[in-house]
Protein backbone atom coordinates (compact mmCIF):
# COMPACT_ATOMS: atom_id res chain seq x y z
CA UNK A 1 0.00 0.00 0.00
CA UNK A 2 1.11 3.41 -1.31
CA UNK A 3 -0.13 6.20 0.71
CA UNK A 4 0.80 10.02 0.45
CA UNK A 5 -0.52 12.87 2.94
CA UNK A 6 -0.68 15.98 2.45
CA UNK A 7 -1.50 19.13 4.83
CA UNK A 8 -1.40 23.03 4.37
CA UNK A 9 -4.03 23.59 6.84
CA UNK A 10 -1.97 26.15 9.44
CA UNK A 11 1.55 28.11 8.92
CA UNK A 12 2.80 24.38 8.46
CA UNK A 13 3.24 22.49 5.43
CA UNK A 14 4.33 19.48 4.92
CA UNK A 15 3.76 15.82 3.04
CA UNK A 16 4.49 12.26 3.79
CA UNK A 17 4.56 8.92 1.68
CA UNK A 18 4.43 5.89 3.18
CA UNK A 19 5.18 2.67 1.47
CA UNK A 20 4.11 -0.63 3.06
CA UNK A 21 4.73 1.02 6.25
CA UNK A 22 7.96 2.96 5.09
CA UNK A 23 8.03 6.64 5.71
CA UNK A 24 9.40 9.51 4.64
CA UNK A 25 8.35 13.09 5.20
CA UNK A 26 8.88 16.69 4.71
CA UNK A 27 7.85 18.72 7.34
CA UNK A 28 8.24 22.94 6.73
CA UNK A 29 6.91 26.17 8.78
CA UNK A 30 5.91 28.16 5.75
CA UNK A 31 3.10 30.64 6.13
CA UNK A 32 1.77 31.71 2.77
CA UNK A 33 4.29 29.96 0.54
CA UNK A 34 2.15 26.79 0.94
CA UNK A 35 1.43 26.80 -2.74
CA UNK A 36 4.94 26.79 -3.79
CA UNK A 37 6.04 24.48 -1.61
CA UNK A 38 3.65 21.53 -1.44
CA UNK A 39 3.69 19.75 -4.88
CA UNK A 40 7.87 20.02 -4.90
CA UNK A 41 7.62 18.37 -1.63
CA UNK A 42 5.54 15.67 -2.29
CA UNK A 43 7.61 15.18 -5.78
CA UNK A 44 10.48 15.42 -3.25
CA UNK A 45 9.45 12.29 -1.03
CA UNK A 46 8.88 10.39 -4.36
CA UNK A 47 11.86 11.00 -5.57
CA UNK A 48 13.60 9.79 -2.32
CA UNK A 49 11.55 6.32 -2.47
CA UNK A 50 12.18 6.01 -6.32
CA UNK A 51 8.65 6.17 -6.95
CA UNK A 52 6.24 8.13 -9.32
CA UNK A 53 3.08 9.44 -8.61
CA UNK A 54 1.33 6.65 -10.52
CA UNK A 55 2.70 4.16 -8.27
CA UNK A 56 0.16 5.98 -5.30
CA UNK A 57 -2.69 3.86 -4.79
CA UNK A 58 -4.60 6.62 -2.28
CA UNK A 59 -4.20 10.56 -1.10
CA UNK A 60 -5.28 11.78 2.24
CA UNK A 61 -5.10 15.71 2.98
CA UNK A 62 -5.35 17.42 5.89
CA UNK A 63 -9.65 18.46 5.52
CA UNK A 64 -9.69 20.91 8.49
CA UNK A 65 -10.46 22.60 11.11
CA UNK A 66 -7.66 25.05 9.96
CA UNK A 67 -7.04 28.12 7.89
CA UNK A 68 -10.12 28.35 4.81
CA UNK A 69 -7.17 28.95 2.33
CA UNK A 70 -5.32 26.52 3.24
CA UNK A 71 -7.92 23.83 3.74
CA UNK A 72 -8.32 24.96 0.00
CA UNK A 73 -5.19 24.50 -0.98
CA UNK A 74 -4.77 20.83 0.01
CA UNK A 75 -7.95 19.99 -1.18
CA UNK A 76 -7.49 21.46 -4.65
CA UNK A 77 -4.09 20.02 -5.07
CA UNK A 78 -5.62 16.33 -3.82
CA UNK A 79 -8.29 16.74 -6.73
CA UNK A 80 -6.37 17.69 -9.23
CA UNK A 81 -3.80 14.79 -8.08
CA UNK A 82 -6.70 12.36 -7.35
CA UNK A 83 -8.78 13.30 -10.47
CA UNK A 84 -5.69 12.78 -13.27
CA UNK A 85 -4.75 9.73 -11.55
CA UNK A 86 -8.17 8.15 -10.79
CA UNK A 87 -7.14 7.55 -7.70
CA UNK A 88 -9.21 7.63 -4.25
CA UNK A 89 -9.14 10.08 -1.01
CA UNK A 90 -8.96 10.00 2.90
CA UNK A 91 -9.82 13.23 4.16
CA UNK A 92 -8.13 13.32 7.46
CA UNK A 93 -9.70 15.78 10.74
CA UNK A 94 -7.05 18.24 11.44
CA UNK A 95 -8.16 17.55 15.03
CA UNK A 96 -7.27 14.25 15.09
CA UNK A 97 -4.24 14.49 13.62
CA UNK A 98 -2.61 16.58 16.28
CA UNK A 99 -3.85 13.87 18.74
CA UNK A 100 -1.95 11.23 16.62
CA UNK A 101 0.79 13.36 16.72
CA UNK A 102 0.26 13.97 20.73
CA UNK A 103 0.45 9.90 20.71
CA UNK A 104 3.37 9.71 18.68
CA UNK A 105 5.36 11.87 20.66
CA UNK A 106 4.99 10.03 23.63
CA UNK A 107 3.20 12.76 25.41
CA UNK A 108 -0.18 9.99 26.26
CA UNK A 109 1.62 7.65 28.93
CA UNK A 110 -1.31 7.04 31.07
CA UNK A 111 -3.32 9.63 29.50
CA UNK A 112 -6.74 8.40 27.39
CA UNK A 113 -8.40 11.56 26.64
CA UNK A 114 -6.83 14.71 23.98
CA UNK A 115 -8.30 17.88 24.00
CA UNK A 116 -7.31 19.02 20.69
CA UNK A 117 -8.25 22.86 19.97
CA UNK A 118 -6.95 25.06 17.57
CA UNK A 119 -7.28 28.80 17.64
CA UNK A 120 -10.43 29.92 15.50
CA UNK A 121 -9.69 33.89 15.58
CA UNK A 122 -13.10 35.69 16.40
CA UNK A 123 -12.80 34.68 20.58
CA UNK A 124 -13.20 31.01 19.22
CA UNK A 125 -11.24 27.71 19.17
CA UNK A 126 -12.19 24.72 16.84
CA UNK A 127 -11.93 21.32 19.22
CA UNK A 128 -12.97 18.44 19.64
CA UNK A 129 -12.22 15.31 22.13
CA UNK A 130 -10.40 12.63 21.08
CA UNK A 131 -9.78 9.23 22.63
CA UNK A 132 -8.25 5.69 21.13
CA UNK A 133 -10.25 3.94 19.23
CA UNK A 134 -10.02 -0.35 19.25
CA UNK A 135 -7.02 0.11 16.86
CA UNK A 136 -5.40 2.60 18.93
CA UNK A 137 -5.89 5.82 16.69
CA UNK A 138 -7.08 8.84 18.01
CA UNK A 139 -10.77 9.25 17.00
CA UNK A 140 -12.86 12.58 17.87
CA UNK A 141 -15.75 11.41 19.85
CA UNK A 142 -18.31 14.17 18.42
CA UNK A 143 -18.08 15.83 15.36
CA UNK A 144 -15.29 19.41 15.18
CA UNK A 145 -17.00 22.69 16.70
CA UNK A 146 -16.31 25.83 17.35
CA UNK A 147 -17.23 28.53 19.98
CA UNK A 148 -15.99 30.27 22.77
CA UNK A 149 -13.45 28.06 24.80
CA UNK A 150 -15.53 28.84 27.86
CA UNK A 151 -18.23 26.71 25.96
CA UNK A 152 -15.92 23.47 25.85
CA UNK A 153 -16.55 20.72 27.99
CA UNK A 154 -14.45 17.44 28.31
CA UNK A 155 -16.40 14.36 29.27
CA UNK A 156 -15.59 10.77 31.88
CA UNK A 157 -12.91 11.43 34.54
CA UNK A 158 -9.37 10.81 33.89
CA UNK A 159 -6.29 12.44 32.67
CA UNK A 160 -6.22 14.78 29.59
CA UNK A 161 -3.84 16.24 27.54
CA UNK A 162 -3.74 19.46 25.27
CA UNK A 163 -2.71 19.93 21.79
CA UNK A 164 -2.87 22.77 19.90
CA UNK A 165 -3.04 26.46 19.44
CA UNK A 166 -5.95 27.10 20.98
CA UNK A 167 -4.04 26.23 24.20
CA UNK A 168 -1.74 29.04 23.47
CA UNK A 169 -4.70 31.51 23.28
CA UNK A 170 -7.16 30.15 25.93
CA UNK A 171 -5.18 27.62 27.84
CA UNK A 172 -7.41 28.92 31.31
CA UNK A 173 -10.31 28.18 29.63
CA UNK A 174 -9.82 24.87 28.33
CA UNK A 175 -8.19 23.82 31.61
CA UNK A 176 -11.48 24.74 33.11
CA UNK A 177 -13.17 22.66 30.59
CA UNK A 178 -11.43 20.03 31.82
CA UNK A 179 -12.04 20.20 35.17
CA UNK A 180 -8.52 20.61 36.67
CA UNK A 181 -7.77 16.99 34.97
CA UNK A 182 -5.25 18.32 32.67
CA UNK A 183 -1.57 16.97 32.63
CA UNK A 184 0.93 18.05 30.05
CA UNK A 185 0.10 20.43 27.41
CA UNK A 186 1.27 21.15 24.00
CA UNK A 187 0.01 24.46 22.79
CA UNK A 188 3.15 24.76 20.11
CA UNK A 189 2.05 21.05 18.27
CA UNK A 190 1.10 22.04 14.32
CA UNK A 191 -0.60 19.45 12.28
CA UNK A 192 1.65 17.26 10.63
CA UNK A 193 1.10 14.87 7.58
CA UNK A 194 2.78 12.06 8.74
CA UNK A 195 0.93 11.74 11.80
CA UNK A 196 -2.49 11.11 9.18
CA UNK A 197 -1.36 8.23 7.74
CA UNK A 198 -2.02 5.73 9.97
CA UNK A 199 -5.57 7.64 10.32
CA UNK A 200 -5.94 7.42 6.70
CA UNK A 201 -5.21 3.56 6.73
CA UNK A 202 -7.92 3.09 8.56
CA UNK A 203 -10.14 4.53 7.06
CA UNK A 204 -9.30 3.43 3.81
CA UNK A 205 -9.43 -0.40 4.88
CA UNK A 206 -13.01 0.27 6.81
CA UNK A 207 -13.86 1.84 3.32
CA UNK A 208 -14.24 5.10 4.12
CA UNK A 209 -11.81 6.48 0.91
CA UNK A 210 -14.21 8.56 -1.24
CA UNK A 211 -13.92 9.54 -5.13
CA UNK A 212 -11.36 12.44 -5.93
CA UNK A 213 -14.08 14.93 -6.24
CA UNK A 214 -15.46 14.64 -2.43
CA UNK A 215 -12.07 16.08 -1.53
CA UNK A 216 -13.53 18.40 0.26
CA UNK A 217 -12.66 20.92 3.36
CA UNK A 218 -14.33 20.52 5.96
CA UNK A 219 -14.63 24.48 7.93
CA UNK A 220 -16.75 23.80 10.73
CA UNK A 221 -17.36 27.10 10.64
CA UNK A 222 -19.66 28.02 8.19
CA UNK A 223 -21.01 31.19 8.39
CA UNK A 224 -18.94 33.36 7.27
CA UNK A 225 -21.74 36.14 5.91
CA UNK A 226 -24.78 37.81 6.66
CA UNK A 227 -27.33 38.36 4.18
CA UNK A 228 -28.04 41.97 3.82
CA UNK A 229 -32.50 42.88 4.16
CA UNK A 230 -33.63 43.39 0.90
CA UNK A 231 -33.57 47.12 -0.37
CA UNK A 232 -36.65 49.15 0.37
CA UNK A 233 -38.59 49.80 -3.19
CA UNK A 234 -41.30 51.29 -1.48
CA UNK A 235 -39.70 54.42 -1.78
CA UNK A 236 -39.20 54.82 -5.36
CA UNK A 237 -42.20 55.90 -7.41
CA UNK A 238 -42.70 56.70 -10.91
CA UNK A 239 -42.47 53.27 -12.44
CA UNK B 1 -1.17 20.85 -29.08
CA UNK B 2 -4.47 20.24 -26.87
CA UNK B 3 -4.74 22.40 -23.54
CA UNK B 4 -7.64 22.39 -20.66
CA UNK B 5 -8.18 25.84 -19.34
CA UNK B 6 -9.35 26.47 -15.48
CA UNK B 7 -10.86 30.06 -15.01
CA UNK B 8 -11.74 31.01 -10.91
CA UNK B 9 -10.83 34.21 -10.76
CA UNK B 10 -13.83 35.70 -9.29
CA UNK B 11 -17.07 34.20 -9.09
CA UNK B 12 -17.00 31.78 -12.55
CA UNK B 13 -15.86 28.62 -12.31
CA UNK B 14 -15.28 27.54 -15.86
CA UNK B 15 -13.16 24.89 -17.53
CA UNK B 16 -12.21 24.18 -21.27
CA UNK B 17 -10.19 22.45 -23.88
CA UNK B 18 -9.01 24.23 -26.66
CA UNK B 19 -6.35 22.54 -29.19
CA UNK B 20 -4.03 24.86 -31.20
CA UNK B 21 -4.99 22.96 -34.71
CA UNK B 22 -8.83 21.98 -34.29
CA UNK B 23 -9.80 24.92 -31.51
CA UNK B 24 -11.93 25.03 -29.00
CA UNK B 25 -13.44 21.42 -28.27
CA UNK B 26 -15.67 21.85 -25.31
CA UNK B 27 -16.25 24.82 -22.48
CA UNK B 28 -18.32 24.48 -19.19
CA UNK B 29 -19.18 26.88 -16.75
CA UNK B 30 -21.00 27.43 -13.23
CA UNK B 31 -21.98 31.17 -12.67
CA UNK B 32 -22.29 31.84 -8.85
CA UNK B 33 -24.13 35.09 -9.73
CA UNK B 34 -27.15 33.86 -8.11
CA UNK B 35 -25.34 32.55 -4.14
CA UNK B 36 -23.87 36.33 -4.50
CA UNK B 37 -26.87 37.98 -5.45
CA UNK B 38 -28.40 37.31 -2.15
CA UNK B 39 -25.30 38.98 -0.67
CA UNK B 40 -26.08 42.25 -2.58
CA UNK B 41 -22.17 41.48 -4.26
CA UNK B 42 -19.25 38.86 -4.30
CA UNK B 43 -18.40 37.08 -1.24
CA UNK B 44 -14.70 36.09 -1.54
CA UNK B 45 -15.06 33.50 1.02
CA UNK B 46 -18.13 32.09 -0.36
CA UNK B 47 -17.22 32.34 -4.01
CA UNK B 48 -13.87 30.25 -2.65
CA UNK B 49 -16.01 27.65 -1.07
CA UNK B 50 -18.13 27.22 -4.17
CA UNK B 51 -15.47 26.96 -6.68
CA UNK B 52 -13.94 24.25 -4.85
CA UNK B 53 -17.13 22.16 -5.09
CA UNK B 54 -18.22 22.57 -8.49
CA UNK B 55 -14.74 22.04 -10.27
CA UNK B 56 -14.33 18.71 -10.77
CA UNK B 57 -17.42 17.57 -11.95
CA UNK B 58 -17.07 21.14 -14.60
CA UNK B 59 -13.88 18.86 -15.67
CA UNK B 60 -15.64 15.60 -16.01
CA UNK B 61 -18.12 17.53 -18.52
CA UNK B 62 -15.60 19.11 -20.88
CA UNK B 63 -13.77 15.35 -21.66
CA UNK B 64 -17.09 13.88 -22.11
CA UNK B 65 -18.29 16.76 -24.30
CA UNK B 66 -15.40 16.44 -26.21
CA UNK B 67 -15.72 12.85 -26.67
CA UNK B 68 -11.51 12.53 -25.81
CA UNK B 69 -9.85 10.31 -22.75
CA UNK B 70 -10.14 12.25 -19.52
CA UNK B 71 -6.58 13.07 -19.16
CA UNK B 72 -6.09 13.64 -23.19
CA UNK B 73 -4.18 16.61 -23.37
CA UNK B 74 -0.29 18.12 -23.56
CA UNK B 75 -1.11 21.49 -20.80
CA UNK B 76 -2.79 22.59 -18.49
CA UNK B 77 -3.54 26.71 -18.09
CA UNK B 78 -5.39 28.31 -15.15
CA UNK B 79 -5.75 31.67 -13.93
CA UNK B 80 -3.19 33.34 -12.02
CA UNK B 81 -4.83 36.58 -11.92
CA UNK B 82 -5.50 38.97 -11.48
CA UNK B 83 -8.31 38.49 -9.08
CA UNK B 84 -9.36 36.94 -5.77
CA UNK B 85 -6.96 35.52 -4.15
CA UNK B 86 -9.01 32.73 -2.21
CA UNK B 87 -10.83 31.92 -5.71
CA UNK B 88 -7.48 32.57 -7.98
CA UNK B 89 -6.02 29.44 -5.56
CA UNK B 90 -8.64 26.61 -6.15
CA UNK B 91 -8.37 27.09 -9.83
CA UNK B 92 -4.67 27.02 -9.94
CA UNK B 93 -4.20 24.15 -7.08
CA UNK B 94 -6.63 21.56 -9.02
CA UNK B 95 -4.92 22.59 -12.35
CA UNK B 96 -0.95 22.28 -10.87
CA UNK B 97 -2.32 18.78 -8.90
CA UNK B 98 -4.01 17.70 -12.80
CA UNK B 99 -0.77 18.95 -14.63
CA UNK B 100 1.62 17.11 -12.31
CA UNK B 101 -0.91 13.56 -12.14
CA UNK B 102 -0.61 14.10 -15.93
CA UNK B 103 3.32 14.99 -16.19
CA UNK B 104 2.29 17.73 -18.65
CA UNK B 105 3.68 21.07 -18.35
CA UNK B 106 1.37 23.89 -16.72
CA UNK B 107 1.03 27.20 -16.88
CA UNK B 108 -0.82 30.35 -14.86
CA UNK B 109 -2.34 33.06 -17.31
CA UNK B 110 -3.24 37.13 -16.71
CA UNK B 111 -6.84 36.48 -17.04
CA UNK B 112 -7.40 40.00 -18.79
CA UNK B 113 -5.31 38.74 -21.36
CA UNK B 114 -7.23 35.94 -21.37
CA UNK B 115 -10.21 38.47 -22.41
CA UNK B 116 -8.34 40.69 -24.57
CA UNK B 117 -7.99 37.40 -27.05
CA UNK B 118 -11.43 35.32 -25.96
CA UNK B 119 -12.28 36.85 -29.72
CA UNK B 120 -10.20 34.43 -31.22
CA UNK B 121 -12.50 31.67 -29.92
CA UNK B 122 -14.51 32.70 -33.08
CA UNK B 123 -14.47 31.93 -36.57
CA UNK B 124 -14.59 35.43 -37.44
CA UNK B 125 -11.84 35.96 -35.71
CA UNK B 126 -10.16 39.80 -36.59
CA UNK B 127 -6.38 39.91 -36.90
CA UNK B 128 -3.98 41.57 -34.71
CA UNK B 129 -3.55 44.73 -34.54
CA UNK B 130 -6.43 46.28 -32.87
CA UNK B 131 -7.75 48.15 -29.98
CA UNK B 132 -9.24 45.98 -27.02
CA UNK B 133 -12.10 48.12 -25.14
CA UNK B 134 -12.52 45.75 -21.81
CA UNK B 135 -16.02 46.46 -19.71
CA UNK B 136 -16.62 44.17 -17.17
CA UNK B 137 -17.91 44.57 -13.52
CA UNK B 138 -14.15 44.75 -12.23
CA UNK B 139 -12.33 46.62 -15.27
CA UNK B 140 -12.52 49.25 -17.62
CA UNK B 141 -9.48 49.16 -19.94
CA UNK B 142 -8.71 50.20 -23.28
CA UNK B 143 -5.47 48.97 -24.82
CA UNK B 144 -3.29 48.53 -28.34
CA UNK B 145 -3.22 44.78 -28.89
CA UNK B 146 -0.21 44.49 -31.47
CA UNK B 147 0.30 40.36 -31.07
CA UNK B 148 0.41 38.06 -28.34
CA UNK B 149 1.84 39.37 -25.03
CA UNK B 150 2.44 42.89 -26.59
CA UNK B 151 -0.41 45.19 -25.21
CA UNK B 152 0.25 48.90 -24.40
CA UNK B 153 -2.94 50.18 -21.87
CA UNK B 154 -4.15 53.45 -23.64
CA UNK B 155 -6.67 54.24 -20.40
CA UNK B 156 -8.41 53.21 -17.61
CA UNK B 157 -11.13 53.68 -15.16
CA UNK B 158 -9.64 55.80 -12.26
CA UNK B 159 -12.11 54.70 -10.07
CA UNK B 160 -15.13 52.48 -10.60
CA UNK B 161 -15.04 50.11 -13.32
CA UNK B 162 -18.32 50.62 -16.04
CA UNK B 163 -19.99 47.39 -14.86
CA UNK B 164 -19.41 48.28 -11.67
CA UNK B 165 -20.65 51.70 -12.17
CA UNK B 166 -24.13 50.09 -13.78
CA UNK B 167 -24.30 47.80 -10.75
CA UNK B 168 -24.30 50.07 -7.69
CA UNK B 169 -26.59 52.61 -9.48
CA UNK B 170 -28.68 49.52 -10.23
CA UNK B 171 -28.47 48.82 -6.39
CA UNK B 172 -29.42 52.47 -5.40
CA UNK B 173 -32.79 51.77 -7.48
CA UNK B 174 -33.44 48.56 -6.16
CA UNK B 175 -32.69 46.30 -8.96
CA UNK B 176 -30.96 43.91 -6.97
CA UNK B 177 -27.23 42.61 -7.98
CA UNK B 178 -25.50 42.55 -10.02
CA UNK B 179 -28.52 44.21 -11.87
CA UNK B 180 -26.38 46.35 -14.97
CA UNK B 181 -28.89 43.99 -17.49
CA UNK B 182 -31.58 44.63 -15.52
CA UNK B 183 -30.56 48.89 -15.53
CA UNK B 184 -30.10 48.32 -18.99
CA UNK B 185 -33.74 46.96 -20.02
CA UNK B 186 -35.54 49.43 -17.69
CA UNK B 187 -33.27 52.47 -19.65
CA UNK B 188 -34.67 50.58 -22.84
CA UNK B 189 -38.16 51.98 -21.28
CA UNK B 190 -36.70 55.46 -21.00
CA UNK B 191 -35.93 58.42 -22.80
CA UNK B 192 -34.23 61.59 -23.01
CA UNK B 193 -35.86 64.55 -20.75
CA UNK B 194 -35.34 66.68 -18.20
CA UNK B 195 -32.31 64.62 -16.62
CA UNK B 196 -28.42 64.98 -18.35
CA UNK B 197 -25.62 62.77 -15.98
CA UNK B 198 -22.13 64.48 -16.59
CA UNK B 199 -19.96 62.55 -18.90
CA UNK B 200 -17.08 62.34 -16.56
CA UNK B 201 -13.64 63.03 -17.86
CA UNK B 202 -14.71 63.71 -21.62
CA UNK B 203 -13.61 67.64 -21.34
CA UNK B 204 -9.49 65.74 -20.48
CA UNK B 205 -7.41 64.61 -23.01
CA UNK B 206 -6.72 60.67 -23.20
CA UNK B 207 -8.28 57.52 -22.08
CA UNK B 208 -9.08 57.10 -18.60
CA UNK B 209 -11.79 56.78 -17.99
CA UNK B 210 -13.69 57.98 -14.31
CA UNK B 211 -17.58 56.46 -13.52
CA UNK B 212 -17.88 57.08 -9.45
CA UNK B 213 -19.39 60.64 -10.13
CA UNK B 214 -22.10 58.69 -11.83
CA UNK B 215 -23.51 57.13 -8.74
CA UNK B 216 -24.28 60.79 -6.91
CA UNK B 217 -25.67 61.75 -9.83
CA UNK B 218 -27.93 58.66 -9.68
CA UNK B 219 -28.82 59.39 -6.40
CA UNK B 220 -29.81 62.89 -7.10
CA UNK B 221 -31.88 62.02 -9.99
CA UNK B 222 -33.54 58.83 -7.69
CA UNK B 223 -34.00 62.02 -4.84
CA UNK B 224 -36.26 63.73 -7.77
CA UNK B 225 -37.67 61.04 -8.78
CA UNK B 226 -39.21 61.16 -5.54
CA UNK B 227 -40.84 64.23 -5.73
CA UNK B 228 -41.37 65.13 -9.62
CA UNK B 229 -43.81 62.17 -10.39
CA UNK B 230 -43.45 62.86 -14.03
CA UNK B 231 -39.88 62.01 -13.74
CA UNK B 232 -39.74 57.96 -14.15
CA UNK B 233 -37.30 55.82 -13.23
CA UNK B 234 -37.36 54.31 -16.58
CA UNK B 235 -35.98 58.05 -17.36
CA UNK B 236 -33.25 58.01 -15.30
CA UNK B 237 -32.14 54.62 -16.22
CA UNK B 238 -31.91 55.69 -19.60
CA UNK B 239 -29.72 59.39 -18.89
CA UNK B 240 -26.98 56.78 -16.38
CA UNK B 241 -26.62 54.62 -19.49
CA UNK B 242 -26.33 56.93 -22.19
CA UNK B 243 -23.39 58.58 -20.11
CA UNK B 244 -21.76 55.92 -19.61
CA UNK B 245 -22.42 54.22 -23.40
CA UNK B 246 -21.14 58.23 -25.13
CA UNK B 247 -17.85 58.17 -22.43
CA UNK B 248 -17.03 54.65 -23.79
CA UNK B 249 -18.07 55.69 -27.20
CA UNK B 250 -15.36 58.68 -27.41
CA UNK B 251 -12.75 56.84 -25.57
CA UNK B 252 -13.22 54.26 -27.84
CA UNK B 253 -12.58 56.57 -30.97
CA UNK B 254 -9.91 58.48 -29.46
CA UNK B 255 -7.91 55.30 -28.56
CA UNK B 256 -8.20 54.18 -31.77
CA UNK B 257 -6.89 57.16 -33.61
CA UNK B 258 -4.38 57.50 -30.76
CA UNK B 259 -2.87 54.05 -31.89
CA UNK B 260 -4.00 54.35 -35.18
CA UNK B 261 -5.96 51.16 -35.49
CA UNK B 262 -9.18 50.26 -37.33
CA UNK B 263 -10.58 47.64 -35.61
CA UNK B 264 -11.86 47.45 -32.23
CA UNK B 265 -12.88 44.17 -30.11
CA UNK B 266 -15.24 44.79 -27.17
CA UNK B 267 -14.85 42.02 -24.14
CA UNK B 268 -16.01 42.08 -20.76
CA UNK B 269 -19.76 41.34 -19.54
CA UNK B 270 -20.48 45.42 -20.27
CA UNK B 271 -20.14 44.72 -23.91
CA UNK B 272 -23.69 42.84 -24.00
CA UNK B 273 -25.27 46.34 -23.45
CA UNK B 274 -27.46 46.97 -26.69
CA UNK B 275 -27.07 50.54 -27.28
CA UNK B 276 -23.20 50.53 -26.47
CA UNK B 277 -23.32 47.99 -29.22
CA UNK B 278 -25.32 50.22 -31.78
CA UNK B 279 -23.46 53.90 -30.67
CA UNK B 280 -20.30 52.11 -31.69
CA UNK B 281 -21.31 50.22 -35.12
CA UNK B 282 -22.76 54.13 -35.88
CA UNK B 283 -19.30 55.85 -35.24
CA UNK B 284 -16.94 53.67 -35.94
CA UNK B 285 -18.56 52.72 -38.91
CA UNK B 286 -18.86 56.17 -39.97
CA UNK B 287 -14.98 56.28 -39.86
CA UNK B 288 -14.76 53.03 -41.41
CA UNK B 289 -13.51 51.24 -38.61
CA UNK B 290 -14.87 48.09 -37.61
CA UNK B 291 -16.03 46.27 -34.23
CA UNK B 292 -16.08 42.93 -32.93
CA UNK B 293 -17.84 40.72 -30.05
CA UNK B 294 -16.92 37.68 -29.05
CA UNK B 295 -20.31 35.90 -28.45
CA UNK B 296 -21.68 37.02 -24.79
CA UNK B 297 -20.76 33.53 -23.07
CA UNK B 298 -16.79 34.79 -23.84
CA UNK B 299 -17.17 38.08 -23.41
CA UNK B 300 -18.07 37.30 -19.85
CA UNK B 301 -15.38 35.25 -17.38
CA UNK B 302 -15.07 31.64 -18.73
CA UNK B 303 -12.96 29.23 -19.16
CA UNK B 304 -12.57 28.72 -22.78
CA UNK B 305 -10.10 32.05 -22.98
CA UNK B 306 -7.87 30.52 -20.54
CA UNK B 307 -7.12 27.48 -22.56
CA UNK B 308 -6.82 29.63 -25.53
CA UNK B 309 -3.88 31.80 -24.20
CA UNK B 310 -2.40 28.90 -22.26
CA UNK B 311 -2.66 26.94 -25.49
CA UNK B 312 -1.21 30.09 -27.28
CA UNK B 313 1.12 30.47 -24.94
CA UNK B 314 2.08 26.51 -23.96
CA UNK B 315 2.92 25.98 -27.73
CA UNK B 316 5.89 29.02 -27.85
CA UNK B 317 7.10 26.57 -25.06
CA UNK B 318 6.16 28.67 -22.18
CA UNK B 319 5.36 26.76 -19.02
CA UNK B 320 5.43 27.33 -15.20
CA UNK B 321 9.04 26.37 -13.53
CA UNK B 322 7.99 23.90 -11.35
CA UNK B 323 4.80 22.31 -9.63
CA UNK B 324 4.69 25.36 -6.96
CA UNK B 325 2.42 27.96 -7.78
CA UNK B 326 1.76 31.73 -7.26
CA UNK B 327 -1.05 33.48 -7.57
CA UNK B 328 -1.40 37.13 -8.19
CA UNK B 329 -4.29 39.08 -7.21
CA UNK B 330 -3.00 42.14 -8.53
CA UNK B 331 -1.33 41.71 -11.51
CA UNK B 332 -0.93 44.94 -14.41
CA UNK B 333 -1.18 44.08 -17.90
CA UNK B 334 1.90 45.93 -18.87
CA UNK B 335 4.21 43.24 -17.08
CA UNK B 336 3.21 40.70 -19.93
CA UNK B 337 5.70 39.92 -22.70
CA UNK B 338 5.49 38.42 -26.21
CA UNK B 339 6.34 34.50 -25.56
CA UNK B 340 10.67 33.89 -25.70
CA UNK B 341 9.46 31.24 -28.68
CA UNK B 342 7.43 33.58 -30.72
N1 LIG C 1 -26.73 44.70 -20.79
C1 LIG C 1 -25.85 45.17 -19.91
N2 LIG C 1 -25.63 46.49 -19.79
C2 LIG C 1 -24.73 46.97 -18.90
N3 LIG C 1 -24.00 46.21 -18.09
C3 LIG C 1 -24.18 44.88 -18.17
C4 LIG C 1 -25.10 44.29 -19.06
N4 LIG C 1 -25.04 42.94 -18.91
C5 LIG C 1 -24.11 42.70 -17.96
N5 LIG C 1 -23.59 43.86 -17.49
C6 LIG C 1 -22.57 44.04 -16.45
O1 LIG C 1 -21.40 43.30 -16.77
C7 LIG C 1 -20.70 42.95 -15.57
C8 LIG C 1 -20.33 41.48 -15.56
O2 LIG C 1 -19.35 41.28 -16.52
P1 LIG C 1 -18.14 40.25 -16.35
O3 LIG C 1 -18.69 38.94 -15.97
O4 LIG C 1 -17.33 40.38 -17.58
O5 LIG C 1 -17.36 40.95 -15.20
P2 LIG C 1 -16.80 40.47 -13.80
O6 LIG C 1 -16.64 39.03 -13.76
O7 LIG C 1 -17.66 41.11 -12.78
O8 LIG C 1 -15.43 41.23 -13.79
P3 LIG C 1 -13.94 40.87 -14.24
O9 LIG C 1 -13.97 40.07 -15.51
O10 LIG C 1 -13.37 42.21 -14.44
O11 LIG C 1 -13.36 40.14 -13.08
C9 LIG C 1 -21.64 43.29 -14.42
O12 LIG C 1 -21.19 44.49 -13.86
C10 LIG C 1 -22.99 43.46 -15.13
O13 LIG C 1 -23.88 44.31 -14.45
Amino acid sequence: MKLLALDTATEACSVALSVDGEIIERFELAPRRHTELILPMAESVLAEAGLGLRDIDLFAFGAGPGSFTGLRIAAGVVQGLALGLDRPVVPVCTLETLAEGARRRGMLKGVDIVLAAIDARMSEVYWAECRPDATGRMRKRAPARVEAAASVSVAGTGPVAGVGSGWASYADALGHASAGRVGVVDADALPRAVDMLELALSAWEQGQALPAEAAQPVYVRNHVADIPPTPDLSRLSGR
Amino acid sequence: MRVLGIESSCDETGVALYDTERGLLAHALYSQVDLHALYGGVVPELASRDHVRRIAPLLREVFLQAGIDFGAVDGVAYTAGPGLMGALMVGAAVAKGLGTAWSVPSLGVHHMEAHLLAPFLEPDAPAFPFVALLVSGGHTLLVDVVGLGSYRVLGESIDDAAGEAFDKTAKLMGLGYPGGAALAQLAAEGGPGALSFPRPMLDRPGCDFSFSGLKTAALHALARARQEPSLRLADVAWAFEEAVVETLVVKSERALELAGRDRLVVAGGVGANQRLRARLRERLGARGACVHYPRIAFCTDNGAMVALVGALRLAQGERDADSGFRTRPRWSLAELQVPKGA
